[in-house]
């Protein structure tokens, strides 16, 4: 295990510098640069700022210094805030994001799972498709469509929850948690169930019964162990995922967090942060598929050892 | 759709799985259901052009966003356009869209992930490591490249939501057929000699096609609404088409006013979803032997 | 088999339930006060502002939203009336206009102070404007400073000398200003914040004077000299500012502090306002003005705001180079319609480029609603009821509002044209360089005045303009705009030479204006002597909250 922990952060390094490569040349290659602005900008004054950011450097040099830079673990300075640096907006952001993404990840794995594991314990019936149903609507509800829902029902007519911000007031992160692991809950509840379905039918399932076990034991501690493991296969990339998705629930919310300037930095072309965030959330990535690599293969019985093996 | 295709490509191959599956599916009533709701959308939706109340672009701007009435059965929005005509119009360029940008990222992933799952070793590292170096690329500026190198076409759009769909994908199908690998038909077909892609082809993806159809049903919704969002950018269809996301996109900012063009064009999607997802769950069903007694 | 199951399952969902309703209901119980509520007993205006300010540097910054805060952090020379926008005394007490209308003489008031307690004269005037007209500083606005004499030949690099710029201390409290020519509106300029002063120790304490992007506009680091001073900066969050005591006349300033709110989404911000947490919103959403107009109507305040939103004709365009075809495509747009019941945000619909009563012009108007005459020149020009006409698009930088229009002109030009026109949207700075290359046929555009003054809305379509984009050229037009405006001496000489040009322009047509805007505000009803203008800057010296402690 700790060998294959070792062997993927190796791996890791080309992947972060392919990462940063690929996104320096997309990013020198849009059209549109940091400083075109609606009004007209005046020669003298694009000269004088590229050759502050040293955007009049070729690009090989460019590159060159920005690898240095960020092997110091430097980011650079923001192109649109002038006066922040890119590392200092990700620290402001990310905590933020972060706490976000995982209250997110709270309410999709209990939701989630508790639903998924009810209707693979009795699929085809009621208590299958009630909570299926759910999740699909879950599905069908992209969180821009949910977070004004949600605003309009708890915020606005029943006036029990703040409809923005985050820490300005108790109860408000609540609601864009509730948002943001909407989404995810329902692809939890759908992979539980299908993972479930294919463990609660295995011999191995099928001898501990005929041992007499308390079905809830079965499904809790034999079943869940190998029915999650898609899930968890999915939650790592999936987590990742979240943080550098979160904009919109970010936007909705008025929430002070990563997602946003991840987003806008592209609009911006403000190409120090694109880079920056970037290879933050391919760290971010790297490190999750890592940890949910090692758990699935912790979780799995036929991976772990052979004498489990079912056949088929 | 795409799981359809194969089924019926290699249903003379190994016709008692397959013909199992359907006199399975047949059973199935939810499924059989949600079958016949996807052909009736996408019969609506080939019709349109001939059964449509108005043309999609007609405005009355004095007349606005009115409520649905007997003239406008769900009402008209702000430009004063008859939202049903729109929404039989958008449900072309949803339903199409969603169906081959699935099958696209369908592929691409299922190939892909096969390919590393089976072979394992140092291949399976490096095409994983490339799905995670596509999965760290900051997808606005990718893009606003596409859109800048490419111009606006419509099959851009399936380039891009396939480009960005098919890595969990391979994530997916990786994880299942590392797993089948070990197990014993596999191995059996190997020792028998026959050659890797037809094992792959023929014993490795069937088994693993429950998860995949299950992922491809959730997949669907999400390409949707990726469509409605890259065509917001300008990657896509420009008004005066539209597309159910970019109805429910606009629904969404009027909901107070006009809940109307929220509702219809949500129900539209939602009722696909539905209808796919129980056909999905029931093909899934169908097709895994070990469900087979009921 | 899952008999057993079910009520274990179904106990945690009912468990987990119970919490979650507890959570709901705790935080229903202490109901916190509104920030409207508290802000009214503590005199904190809380500010939606759109977005993050990129910069609060005066010299640096270039949008509405660093506009609102800069305003309150910072004053010029001279102030605008908040009503008439007529200049009255800043930190220049009076002033003298020399018989030539050249040089104006300003008498600064005595014993200023920055924000810190040092002492402000008409040296930091003069330093201030030496540090707006370096170009490594990259200032956008330098051309605010061009009237001053010497100011562009220096900004360019012309002249290598500060000392020949028009800009002089003649002693502490006395500042000189000579002027190229003869400028009316020049004191209007002076309340721009890229004329405002700025504090050389702390600038030069956190780098060199022209180094774009220093610490000094940070929490704890700022020194200004308006009526507030910056108290906490909080990226994406909120900017502070609260009451500067050393302000000269901070006895009549009521605010304690504002609060600004980075909300970029339109619908945000409006569900805020609603549920009381902000005094006044930077904009409306168009869908929402209709239920604001019919329910709450007070807090509805629309006003003409000094900005055209048109469409620019690529006239490097072969089919649009026919000044026919351009005339016949301005002439069906239905302004009226268009803007009644697309934007219905009182919009008023536009038939020149400088918006009426503009300091009292009023633009020479040919343009109107015809579409009879329209197919007439379609026709003339070979394309009768739109046969033949070569496909053409219109271009927008992405955005629901532009959208809108786009869609309502496109059908009115299927319409009354008969002809097919398509729709591009582009992301911003995709659509910024696709209008600079000339990479178009039709583009949205929109251009908010800087100042009171035709000359801002004529002088961007001269041949060599920045912002002409067109293609076009007309030597005749830049002759006017260019020499023969500047050198009149009198509003109403100047105002004939404009209505020349502008007459020109709408015979041209390189632009077809379709509106005038409007300024669109959620205000709460606490909020008292916010007064509208055309520039719709507030004048935070004189607002108060109803219910503020003394």
């Amino acid at each position: 295990m700790l060998r294959f922990a070792l062997g993927r952060i190796l791996q890791a390094i080309p992947v972060l510098l392919a990462v940063i490569t690929i996104t320096f040349l997309l990013v020198h290659s849009a059209p549109g640069g940091p400083f075109s602005a609606d009004k007209a900008v005046p020669p003298e004054v694009l000269i004088a700022l590229e050759a502050q950011y040293k955007l009049d450097l070729p690009l090989w040099q460019q590159y060159s210094g920005y690898l240095g830079d960020v092997l110091r673990g430097d980011f650079g300075p923001s192109f649109k805030y002038p006066g922040r640096t890119v590392n200092e907006l990700i620290a402001t952001g990310f905590p933020v994001t972060a706490e976000l993404g995982i209250y997110a990840m709270l309410v999709a794995i209990s939701i989630g799972v508790i639903a998924g594991v009810l209707a693979a314990v009795r699929p085809n019936s009621i208590q299958d498709y009630v909570p299926m149903s759910l999740a699909m609507i879950g599905i069908c509800m992209p969180s821009f469509l949910l977070g004004p829902l949600l605003v309009l029902f708890f915020g606005i007519y029943l006036e029990w929850l703040p409809i923005s911000g985050w820490n300005n007031m108790p109860g408000d992160k609540i609601l864009p948690a509730i948002t943001l692991g909407t989404g995810y809950a329902a692809y939890v509840a759908r992979l539980t169930r299908g993972g479930m379905i294919e463990v609660l039918s295995q011999d191995y399932i099928r001898t501990a019964r005929a041992k007499g076990l308390p079905e809830f034991l079965i499904v809790f501690k034999h079943g869940l162990r190998g029915g999650l493991i898609p899930v968890v296969a999915f939650l790592g990339p999936a987590f990742a995922g979240m943080l550098g998705g979160s904009f919109v629930v970010e936007t909705i919310f008025d929430i002070p967090g990563l997602g946003r300037f991840y987003v806008q930095a592209a609009f911006n072309r403000d190409y120090t942060m694109i880079l920056g965030t970037t290879v933050f959330f391919a760290g971010l990535i790297i490190i999750f598929n890592i940890i949910s690599d090692i758990l699935a293969m912790w979780m799995n019985p036929r991976l772990q050892s052979k004498t489990h093996g079912p056949e088929k | 759709m795409n799981s359809e295709k194969r089924f019926i490509g290699t249903f003379e191959k190994g016709s008692s799985l397959w013909g199992d599956a359907w006199v399975r599916l047949s059973k199935n009533k939810l499924a059989l259901a949600g079958l016949g709701l996807v052909i009736f959308f996408c019969g609506v939706s080939f019709l349109t052009p001939w059964i449509a109340p108005y043309g999609y672009e007609e405005q009355n701007l004095v007349l606005g966003a009115s409520p649905p009435s007997s003239q406008h059965l769900m009402g008209t929005d702000i430009f004063g356009r008859d939202l049903l005509t729109r929404i039989m119009y958008g449900g072309r360029i949803s339903l199409f869209v969603g169906f081959i940008a699935t099958a696209v990222a369908l592929v691409i992933g299922i190939s892909w992930g096969a390919i590393a799952g089976y072979l394992g070793g140092r291949v399976d590292a490096f095409m994983m490591r490339v799905v995670d170096i596509l999965y760290a690329l900051p997808f606005m500026i990718f893009i606003i490249l596409l859109m800048v190198v490419f111009g606006r076409n419509i099959l851009l759009l399936f380039f891009a939501i396939g480009a960005v769909e098919w890595l969990t994908m391979a994530r997916i199908v990786r994880g299942q057929v590392m797993s089948l690998r070990k197990q014993e038909f596999v191995e059996s077909a190997y020792a028998m000699g026959l050659p890797r892609h037809i094992i792959i082809i023929r014993h490795i993806v069937p088994n693993a096609l429950g998860p995949i159809i299950v992922y491809a049903t959730l997949t669907i919704p999400n390409v949707m609404l990726l469509e409605a969002f890259l065509s917001f950018l300008g990657l896509g269809i420009q008004p005066p088409q539209s597309s159910w996301g970019l109805l429910i996109n606009y629904g969404v900012e009027t909901m107070e006013e006009y809940p109307w063009l929220l509702i219809f064009p949500g129900l539209a999607l939602s009722l696909t979803l539905f209808a796919l997802n129980f056909l999905g769950d029931g093909l899934r069903d169908a097709l895994d032997p070990r469900t087979s007694i009921d | 088999m899952s008999e057993t199951i079910s009520p274990a399952t179904g106990s945690i969902i009912l468990s987990s339930f119970r919490t979650i309703t507890l959570v709901l209901f705790l935080t229903a119980c202490e109901s916190p006060e509104t920030r409207v509520a508290s802000g009214n007993k503590t005199g904190t205006l809380h500010w939606g502002n759109g977005t993050e300010p990129q910069s609060l540097d005066p010299h640096i910054a270039t949008g509405v939203p660093e506009h609102h805060i800069i305003s309150a952090l910072m004053e010029g020379l001279v102030r605008k009336d908040s009503n008439t926008l007529e200049p009255v005394p800043g930190v220049a007490e009076s002033w003298a206009i020399s018989e030539d209308s050249l040089v104006y003489t300003f008498r600064l008031r005595p014993d200023l102070k920055w924000s810190n307690g040092d002492a402000l004269d008409a040296h930091d005037f003069v330093w201030s404007w030496w540090r707006a007209l370096q170009p490594a500083l990259g200032n956008l606005y330098a051309y605010m400073y061009f009237p001053i004499a010497n100011a562009r030949r220096y900004y360019e690099g012309k002249l290598t000398e500060f000392d020949e710029v028009g800009v002089k201390a003649l002693d502490k409290l006395t500042l000189q200003v000579s002027l190229e020519n003869p400028t009316p509106y020049f004191l209007q300029l002076l309340d721009h914040y890229s004329m405002f002063p700025v504090h050389q120790a702390t600038i030069e304490n956190f780098g060199k004077a022209d180094q774009r992007g220093t610490r000094w506009t940070h929490e704890g680091n700022m020194v200004s000299n308006g009526p507030f001073k910056l108290k906490k900066w909080s990226i994406n969050r909120e900017i502070i500012v609260e009451r500067n005591a050393l302000y000269y006349d901070n006895a009549n300033v009521r605010l304690n502090a504002i609060v600004y709110y980075p909300i970029e989404n339109g619908t945000t911000e409006e569900r805020m306002f609603r549920a009381e947490q902000l005094h006044y919103t930077n904009d409306v959403p168009i869908d929402k003005i209709e239920t604001y107009s019919n329910k709450k109507a007070h807090s509805l305040r629309i006003n003409p705001y000094l900005g055209t939103y048109y469409y620019r004709l690529n006239t490097r365009v072969e089919h649009l180079q026919n000044k026919k075809v351009r005339r016949a495509l301005a002439l069906t747009i239905d302004r009226e319609r268009l803007t009644k019941h697309v934007l219905k945000g009182r919009q008023i619909p536009a038939y020149a480029m400088t918006p009426p009563d503009t300091k009292g012009y009023f633009p020479p108007v040919s343009l109107e609603f015809d579409p009879e005459k329209a197919r007439e020149l379609m026709a003339l020009s070979g394309y009768p009821n739109g046969k033949g006409f070569p496909p053409t698009e219109i271009l927008y930088n992405t955005n629901e509002a532009h959208r809108k229009v786009a869609v309502a002109i496109q059908q009115m030009w299927k319409k009354h044209l008969n002809i097919d026109v398509s729709l591009i949207n582009q992301e911003w700075k995709v659509y910024l360089d696709s209008e600079t290359s000339g990479d178009y046929q039709i583009s949205r555009a929109g251009w908010i005045g800087d100042y009171v003054d035709p000359n801002n809305f004529l002088d961007m379509f001269i041949c060599e303009g920045g912002n002409n984009r067109t293609g076009w050229c007309n030597t005749e037009y830049d002759r006017l705009v260019l020499e023969e405006a500047p050198r009149g001496e009198t509003d109403e000489e100047r105002f004939d030479i404009f209505r020349k040009a502008e007459t020109i322009l709408m015979d041209e047509l390189p632009i077809i204006p379709i509106y005038t805007y409007t300024s669109k505000n959620l205000v709460h009803a606490s909020v008292k002597n916010l007064d509208p203008n055309i520039l719709n800057q507030p004048s935070y010296t004189q607002i108060y909250l109803e219910g503020e402690t003394d």
